[in-house]
C-alpha cells in the first residue's frame, strides 16, 4: 500500500538518540505516509515511548534526521514541533485535570490564530460523548472519555500525523474497541497516525503498516497481517507458540 | 448585647482581621501562582511587594513636589505597576531561570538569596528606616457611624478600611475573569495543571510564565500599598513579616489555588485577631505578641493533617 516513490509525511532517518549521556535509540528508521496507520509494537524498554518522544524534541537528538514532510524538524523545541503540525497524545497524564474538556481542547488550540469554533465542533462531532461534559472537568471523566479528550486536544491543531503513546492502556475493552475505532476514523478523515501500543494484535488488526522494535533499533517491518502472521513476531509478542 | 459583646467584636477584632485577611489574600495569590506554575516556594515575593510600595510613596511624594497635590496612595500606585512588574520579571530571568532545569532547591535558595539582596537595595535607597506613608489619624467614617448608630450597632470603619476591602473585592472579580475567561488565564492553570503537557500541547510555557509573574507581581503590590494604607508606615521589613502569614494562606488554601488563597488568606487574618480577643475573662486569649505563631500554627496544623490545603492543591 506504500510505494517507495511517495514522500512519507513523517520520516525518521538512522536515529540516534537518549536522555543525556544513555542512548536508548541506535539507528532507527520508520516511515509514516498518508491514509496509514503504522503501529510501533515491541517489548518493555525497547524505546517505543522514546522515539515518540525525540520526534517531539523532548530530548536529545545526537545523529539521524526527523523529517516532516521531507523538512528537517531534528531536535526543534516541542511547542514549535506542534505547531508545525505534528500532534501527539503522551501516555499518561495527557489531560489538564483541573480543566473543563472545552478548555482542554481551547488549550489544545493555543498556537491557532483562527477557526478554533469550527475545530471545537468538529472534535465533538468526532467524539459525541465529550459534547455534553464540555463544562465538567477532565478529571472527573472516565479513562475512556479522558484519552478522547486528549485526542481531541491534541486535534485542534492543524495537523499532519498524529502520535499516540499507548492509547488504550488501562482501559476496559469496550472502550478500547472504542478508540481503535475512532483512530480509523481520523485516518479516514486525511490524518495519518503513528501508534505505539502494548495490545499488539488489537494494534497489528487496526494498523495498516507496523514496527517491531527491539533495543532501540527496528527489527521487523511489515504489513499488519504480515507482522501478526510473522512466527518470531508471534512468538515475542502475540502469545502464540511455534 | 451590641454594648457588651458586639462594639468590641466587631469594632476592634472583627474588622481588622479582615482587613488584614484581605491583604494577605492578595499577597498569598502569588506565591501559590508562582508555586503552583514555576514549582517553587519564592522567598522574595514580600520583598516584591515591599518594594513596590516604596516605589508607590516615592511616586507620591515626587508629585507631591511638583505639584504640591498628595495623592491617594492607590493612585500613586498606578505607575509603581510596571515598575513593579519589572522588577519581579528582572528577578525571574536573571535569578530563576538559569535554574529552571536544576533541582527546585536551587531555585529556592536564589529565591532567599534574592530576599536578602533587594531589601538591602531598598535600605541602601531608602535608608531603613520607618517612613510615614500616611500622615494624621484615620477617623472612622461619619456616614457610616451615625447610619449603624441608628440601629444601636455603632461601627467605626476608617475610610482606608473600606478602599482596602473593595480595592480585594475588584482585584478578586478581575482574578476571575482572568483565569476562568481569558486564554492567557486558562493558560496559567494549564501549566499549573502540568507543564509538560502545556508544552507538549503547544503552549508557550515561558510566556505564561511571565503572565504569571505579571499578576503576582500587581497583587504583590496592591497587598503592599493595602498594608501601608492600613499601618500607615513603610519599613523595609514589613515584606519579610508578610512572608510567613502569606505562605499559611497559601497551603491552608492548597498550593496553585488562587481562590484557596484568598480564602486561607481571610481564616488567617481573621484567626491572628480574634486570637487577641478576651474570649475568656477580660484578659486577651492569646497576647497579641503571639499573633504570628497563629499563622505558624495553623500552617504547621495544615501541613501535618491535610498537606493538599483546603481546596485539594498541590502537594510536593
Amino acid at each position: 500500500m506504500t510505494t517507495s516513490a511517495a514522500q512519507p509525511i513523517l520520516e525518521i532517518k538512522n536515529l540516534h538518540a537518549g536522555y543525556g549521556q544513555s542512548e536508548i535509540l541506535h539507528g532507527l528508521n520508520m516511515s509514516v505516509f498518508d491514509n496509514e496507520i503504522v503501529a510501533i509494537i515491541g517489548p518493555n524498554g525497547a524505546g517505543k515511548s522514546t522515539a515518540m518522544k525525540s520526534i517531539l524534541g523532548l530530548l536529545t537528538i545526537s545523529q539521524g534526521d526527523v523529517l516532516l514532510k521531507g523538512e528537517a524538524v531534528t531536535n526543534t523545541p516541542a511547542n514549535q514541533v506542534i505547531t508545525k503540525g505534528i500532534a501527539y497524545v503522551p501516555q499518561t497524564d495527557n489531560v489538564f485535570v483541573n480543566l473543563s474538556v472545552q478548555e482542554n481542547l481551547e488549550m489544545g488550540a493555543w498556537t491557532r490564530a483562527t477557526g478554533i469554533q469550527e475545530k471545537l465542533n468538529q472534535m465533538y462531532e468526532l467524539f459525541p460523548d465529550l459534547k455534553q461534559k464540555r463544562k465538567q472537568a477532565a478529571g472527573s471523566l472516565s479513562g475512556g472519555q479522558r484519552q478522547m479528550v486528549a485526542m481531541g486536544k491534541a486535534l485542534m491543531i492543524d495537523s499532519d500525523v498524529l502520535l499516540l503513546d499507548e492509547p488504550t492502556a488501562g482501559l476496559s475493552p469496550k472502550y478500547r474497541a472504542q478508540i481503535f475505532t475512532i483512530i480509523r476514523d481520523i485516518r479516514d478523515s486525511g490524518i495519518p497516525i503513528m501508534i505505539v501500543e502494548q495490545n499488539a494484535k488489537q494494534a497489528l488488526g487496526s494498523a495498516d503498516r507496523g514496527y517491531v522494535m527491539v533495543d532501540g533499533g527496528n527489527r521487523h517491518e511489515g504489513t499488519g497481517t504480515e507482522l501478526i502472521e510473522n512466527r518470531e513476531v508471534a512468538r515475542m509478542f502475540l502469545g502464540g507458540r511455534e | 448585647m451590641w454594648e457588651s459583646f458586639g462594639f468590641e467584636f466587631f469594632n476592634f477584632y472583627f474588622i481588622p482581621g479582615l482587613v488584614l485577611g484581605c491583604i494577605y489574600a492578595l499577597g498569598a495569590i502569588g506565591i501559590t501562582l508562582t508555586f503552583g506554575i514555576l514549582r517553587f516556594a519564592n522567598f522574595a515575593h514580600g520583598e516584591v511587594m515591599m518594594t513596590g510600595t516604596y516605589l508607590t510613596w516615592t511616586f507620591s511624594m515626587v508629585f507631591a513636589t511638583m505639584f504640591g497635590i498628595s495623592l491617594h496612595p492607590l493612585l500613586a500606585a498606578i505607575p509603581a505597576i510596571p515598575a513593579t512588574i519589572l522588577l519581579a520579571l528582572f528577578i525571574d530571568r536573571y535569578f530563576y531561570k538559569p535554574f529552571r532545569k536544576s533541582a527546585t532547591i536551587m531555585v529556592v535558595i536564589a529565591s532567599f538569596g534574592m530576599m536578602l539582596v533587594v531589601r538591602s537595595l531598598v535600605q541602601v535607597i531608602w535608608g531603613p528606616n520607618q517612613i510615614v506613608f500616611v500622615k494624621g489619624i484615620a477617623k472612622p467614617n461619619e456616614a457610616v457611624r451615625d447610619f449603624t448608630s441608628s440601629f444601636d450597632m455603632m461601627l467605626l470603619i476608617p475610610n482606608k478600611h473600606f478602599w482596602i476591602v473593595a480595592g480585594t473585592i475588584i482585584i478578586m472579580g478581575l482574578l476571575v475573569y482572568l483565569l476562568g475567561y481569558t486564554r492567557i488565564g486558562k493558560a496559567m492553570r494549564a501549566v499549573s495543571d502540568s507543564p509538560d503537557l502545556a508544552n507538549v500541547t503547544g503552549i508557550d510555557v515561558d510566556y505564561v510564565m511571565r503572565a504569571t509573574w505579571i499578576v503576582g507581581a500587581t497583587c504583590a503590590l496592591a497587598a503592599g500599598v493595602f498594608l501601608s494604607m492600613d499601618t500607615q508606615v513603610l519599613e523595609t521589613t514589613m515584606g519579610f513579616r508578610m512572608l510567613l502569614p502569606m505562605f499559611a494562606a497559601a497551603i491552608l488554601g492548597g498550593i496553585g489555588r488562587p481562590f484557596g488563597a484568598v480564602f486561607g488568606g481571610l481564616v488567617i487574618g481573621l484567626a491572628e485577631e480574634l486570637s487577641a480577643y478576651p474570649w475568656i475573662g477580660d484578659t486577651p486569649l492569646l497576647s497579641p505578641g503571639y499573633k504570628t505563631g497563629v499563622a505558624f500554627a495553623i500552617m504547621v496544623f495544615m501541613l501535618i493533617v491535610r498537606p493538599s490545603g483546603l481546596f485539594k492543591g498541590r502537594t510536593f
